[in-house]
């Protein structure tokens, strides 16, 4: 039997490019990344892409996968692929592309710096253990944003990032939740100071297209709800 | 830079909301009454005027749309064009000020 090809369309260039279809043969269990890299290493090696865990963990490897923002280490193609065989790979949205596949993500992380997104530390290695109760609602609302990633699914999914570039994004701000809810961080009105307004948790729209794509099932709208009240409670009573 | 501004106009823009939710249900459900009891213009104006509280109704209802009516335009302006800054503000708090103009006057209108 004739070996089963899939046509793969890959975006080549920058800002400026093109799609360049490359056909690849379908394997069981195959991840988008493996046709990526089946493109790099047999047909296209000036091919430019990213990825280092191959399973879930490093965040490097997102890209949009038939128009959809995905970590493409852990697609299946038989998730993504139509009945026509065809897949369409594109680099992420909202970040300007360096080449092919790989966009810079400077913006994206300089923003979690701008949401205060450090650990503010209050003890030394001479205090003892800080006890944080696992039932405790903060220590709950932190755990539920804790495992980030960092792949920027979330911020290339966003809407309103694409229409105000100074928004700080989803990840930024659920970073930015996790450590207000840490009892053990210091720079709580400083965060909420940070994250405060139009260019931050204010001007989300609440429409969960981060929460819909992150493949952490995480939700940053609620982390960036639960930011909404904090800051303006503390916008009312003057502290920020 | 402490946006202190953004976080007070969203408080105020759910609060506001809050208070239209009421309004406008109420606002509805005497139109329909209204309607189905085949009210007349003459009638309606009958009942509402000289009415302190249907004054002080659609008094608090004019108010609401206009704290929340200019936030969510300056929201809308910033996000569809590159306009921002004090000019937008103020751009904004104008049409608040309109908003109450234009519906006080149509308030003291069924009043009087
Ligand atoms: S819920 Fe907020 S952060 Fe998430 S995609 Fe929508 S606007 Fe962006
Ligand atoms: S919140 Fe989810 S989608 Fe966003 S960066 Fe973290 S893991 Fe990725
Ligand atoms: S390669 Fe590390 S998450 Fe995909």
């Amino acid at each position: 039997m004739a070996e089963e090809m899939l046509e793969v369309s890959v975006w080549r260039g920058a800002a400026e490019g093109r799609f360049v279809a490359y056909a690849v043969p379908r394997r069981a269990n195959q991840t988008v990344l493996d046709l990526v890299s089946h493109i790099q290493q047999r047909l296209e090696p000036g091919l430019s892409y990213r990825f280092a865990c191959r399973v879930g963990m490093c965040g490097s490897c997102a890209m949009t996968v038939n128009g959809k923002p995905r970590w493409t280490c852990r697609t299946h193609v038989a998730r993504v692929a139509g009945a026509d065989g065809r897949v369409e790979i594109a680099p992420l949205r909202n970040m300007p592309v360096i080449k092919d596949l790989a966009c810079d993500l400077a913006p994206f992380f300089d923003k979690w710096s701008r949401a205060r997104g450090r650990f503010a530390p209050t003890q030394t290695r001479t205090d003892d253990f800080a006890p944080v109760a696992p039932a405790s609602i903060q220590r709950q609302a932190a755990d539920a944003g804790i495992e980030c990633i960092g792949c920027a699914v979330c911020y290339s999914a966003c809407d309103v990032v694409a229409w105000n570039p100074d928004y700080l994004g989803p990840a930024a701000l659920n970073r930015a939740w996790t450590l207000h809810n840490d009892a053990r961080d210091g720079a709580h009105t400083a965060r909420l100071a940070a994250v405060a307004g139009d260019a931050g948790c204010h001007a989300c729209h609440s429409h969960q297209s981060c929460t819909e794509h992150c493949p952490k099932q995480i939700s940053p709208t609620l982390s960036i709800a639960g930011l909404k009240r904090a800051s303006a409670l503390a916008a009312l009573k003057g502290e920020i | 830079m402490t946006d202190r501004l953004g976080a007070r106009l969203w408080l105020a823009q759910r609060a506001s909301a809050a208070m239209l939710a009421l309004c406008v249900a109420v606002h509805l459900a005497t139109m329909i009454y209204a309607v189905q009891g085949g009210l007349s213009a003459a009638e309606i104006l009958g009942r509402t005027r000289g009415s302190i509280t249907w004054l002080a109704f659609y008094g608090l209802f004019v108010l609401a749309v206009a704290v929340h009516a200019p936030i969510g335009l300056r929201a809308i302006l910033r996000e569809m064009t590159a306009w921002r800054g004090r000019s937008l503000d103020l751009a904004a708090f104008g049409f608040g000020l309109a908003l109450i103009w234009l519906g006080l006057r149509a308030v003291v209108g069924l009043f009087r």
